[in-house]
């Protein structure tokens, strides 16, 4: 066997490593095992957690915004319209918050062994996207009972939405996660950002219903709208507005981007300072 | 065959903190924004925690790297480790690389004894497929069979260190990297885990790079060895001659003297004053320690000086402390003196050392933390109990009294 050599040098180029990452995918998938098997660990309920909590909020937003104050979703029964939007959400803050917290919580593993520090964040979110899968199931479920069957083009729109809610967390979550190591102001400042955001996004509002269009597009640099639009494409018969669309993927990768690099460049001194 | 670690010049140079080590947004901003009104560049004081090393390690070498506290051996084991970078030089590394700076890290009190195995292995760098493999050796090794299936929040600590000892009893890196770990727990166990890894390494031509204050554990698990001193090499050598150096070392010093810094308050003398000649100190007798701090200005109020008394293991046995709230000191600009007395020095025979901080309470600032002044206490004209004063037997001897009743 080849054995590999290991050249240890003061940082100084970036690279982002996806190699090694490939190579520590066993230690990546006990990390995600280990949160989403202790997330639930003494609780009664268990998994249902991951249902009720979006159920609960479907329940008292359709009571508010269909028969108190109406707000008109279109051809989308307003259930399914806010649920769509609400699991979308859960899925992009919590793997936010998760994110943003996972490095310092796992400060006491940072500073005794070496691997890759992007498992950490990365395996933070795939908790959020189990939980994800089960409510998807559950809004799956609502759609055919509410007799409103998603269309066949959801083949397309649901893993895009998927996709693009993961990008946006992934940008956003990187950066507070490196942030959080040397200021943990972050900590305090992010269940605050995600509350803006949440009412940035067209969760409980559909964003056509926004009438001057530069607040609109405004708005749409927020890449959660754009993740909702396409994920709720297939529950109507109008097409994903491409302009919020576009916006929002820009905004997204940039996010990313900017989110990626930061995260590369400090994370060889996250052990002197966490 | 090429070594398995080579490393030149290595070094690591830390930024002092006043405050945590992590920093608060609000400072940062303060800091920059008094930085701006007054154009004062902020003086950042910063220290070499190692430097200059270079060494080769062949495949197969069982080293040990010794030093005092603070001398760097914990940072070039995580510089080796990748757990922090370095500042200046280079290390080539040649092999898979294990490293137990820590026993049981990442063990989650959720989860159940034999699915930490599982994890804890992962984190140490073992693949699943070697896990499961080895997966009843260590629960065996580990002697807690009974509880495997319980969550660990339900083991007792010795429990907990059996079991993260047996895990890595069962690493098998080329390369095994190890701190301090072997000091705690059960001393048979820890035994068990010595000879298993020392099995391990004649027989597979292991490389080991082992730091530990246990001179003995040292003697027996390496050959070679680095002495350490304040982030510099001193010897490179076979583990008998280095041990005797730095023993040798360990006693020469019986007076610290330092040149005053105008900056910041410094220790610039500690003598001690033992009860026979050549740094050497009778059990009960009196013994007296004298200090001189040199203080940059008169405006330092809550000036705090303490001494911790170390014995050879680097274990604190004896600590005293004086604070300006309480006693004024250190009020005077240049030098100011202090001293301490023992009236009856209670410690026990063996050779012992003083650690000595200087700090301040009120921002919280440390200034010093030195290692000096060896000495020796014997028990000198003492009745000797019928089977003599034996080494090591404890560190301090009290009075009391017997009775039947």
């Amino acid at each position: 066997m080849e054995k590999p050599v290991i050249h240890i040098k003061p940082p100084s180029r970036l690279s982002l490593g996806f190699k090694e990452l490939w190579q520590y995918r066993e230690l990546f998938y006990f990390f995600t095992w280990r949160d989403i098997k202790v997330k639930y660990k003494q609780t009664y309920l268990g998994v249902l957690w991951a249902l009720l909590q979006p159920l609960g909020m479907m329940l008292i937003f359709t009571f508010l915004f269909s028969k108190t104050w109406p707000i008109n979703t279109g051809d989308i029964k307003y259930p399914v319209f806010v649920l769509s939007g609400l699991i979308c959400w859960n899925l992009f803050s919590s793997s936010v918050s998760h994110a943003g917290d996972s490095m310092v919580q796992n400060a006491n593993i940072i500073k005794k062994i070496y691997f890759p520090r992007l498992i950490i964040p990365c395996s933070a979110m795939l908790v959020a996207l189990f939980d994800f899968l089960i409510a998807f199931m559950i809004f799956i479920i609502l759609c055919f009972v509410l007799q409103q069957p998603p269309s066949w083009t959801a083949i397309l729109y649901f893993p895009a939405g998927i996709v693009m809610s993961l990008l946006s967390a992934a940008g956003l979550g990187l950066l507070l996660a490196a942030l959080n190591v040397k200021f943990r102001d972050f900590r305090y400042a992010l269940p605050f950002l995600l509350q803006v955001l949440f009412f940035a996004s067209q969760v409980i509002y559909p964003l056509q219903s926004v009438q001057q269009s530069l607040f609109k597009y405004l708005l749409a640099i927020n890449p959660m709208n754009a993740a909702i639009e396409l994920f709720r494409a297939p529950l109507s018969n109008i097409s994903p507005d491409m302009t919020i669309v576009a916006i929002g993927t820009c905004s997204s990768v940039s996010l990313l981007i900017i989110g990626l690099l930061y995260f590369r460049k400090t994370e060889a001194y996250f052990a002197d300072l966490a | 065959m090429k070594p398995a670690i080579e490393i030149l010049n290595l070094g690591k140079q830390y930024k002092l903190t006043t405050s945590a080590p992590y920093v608060a947004l609000r400072d940062v901003i303060s800091e920059s924004a008094k930085n701006i009104f007054l154009s004062k560049k902020k003086e950042q004081d910063s220290f070499w925690a190692l430097r200059d090393i270079n060494l080769s390690i062949e495949p197969g070498e069982r080293v040990g790297i010794i030093g005092r506290n603070g001398a760097g051996k914990s940072t070039l084991l995580k510089i080796i480790s990748r757990i922090t970078p370095p500042t200046t030089g280079e290390a080539i590394i040649r092999g898979r690389v294990g490293s137990l700076l820590e026993v049981g890290t990442g063990f989650h009190p959720e989860l159940s004894g034999r699915e930490n195995i599982y994890l804890n292995g992962s984190i140490l760098g073992l693949k699943k497929a070697e896990i499961t493999k080895q997966l009843d050796a260590i629960i065996d090794f580990s002697g807690v069979e009974k509880f495997i299936d319980t969550p660990l929040k339900h083991y007792s600590s010795g429990m907990q260190l059996r079991l993260a000892f047996s895990v890595a009893a069962h690493l098998e890196p080329e390369i095994l990297l190890i701190d301090e770990v072997l000091a705690v727990g059960d001393m048979e166990f820890q035994k068990k885990c010595l000879g298993k890894m020392e099995e391990v390494s004649k027989k597979d031509g292991r490389t080991i790079l082992f730091v530990s204050h246990d001179l003995s554990a040292v003697t027996t698990l390496t050959t070679k060895c680095l002495l350490l001193e304040k982030g510099l090499p001193v010897k490179y050598d076979t583990t008998s001659s280095v041990i005797s150096e730095y023993a040798n070392r360990m006693s020469q010093h019986p007076v610290y003297t330092a040149e005053a810094v105008t900056t910041i308050p410094t220790i610039t003398k500690v003598e001690i004053n033992t009860s026979e000649a050549g740094s050497i100190q009778g059990h009960g007798k009196p013994m007296s320690i004298l200090f001189e701090i040199d203080m940059p200005s008169q405006g330092y109020a809550g000036m705090a000086l303490s001494f911790q008394i170390f014995n050879h293991l680097n274990i604190p046995i004896l600590f005293n402390w004086v604070f300006d709230t309480e006693n004024v000191i250190c009020r005077t600009k240049g030098k100011n003196y202090l001293r301490f007395t023992y009236d009856e020095l209670k410690l026990y025979k063996g050779s012992y050392y003083l650690k000595v901080h200087l700090a301040e309470t009120k921002h919280r600032n440390k200034f010093q933390e030195i290692d000096c002044c060896n000495f020796n206490v014997e028990m000198i004209n003492l009745k000797e109990p019928e089977w003599g004063w034996n080494d090591g037997v404890c560190q301090v001897l009290d009075k009391g009294k017997w009775e039947t009743y």
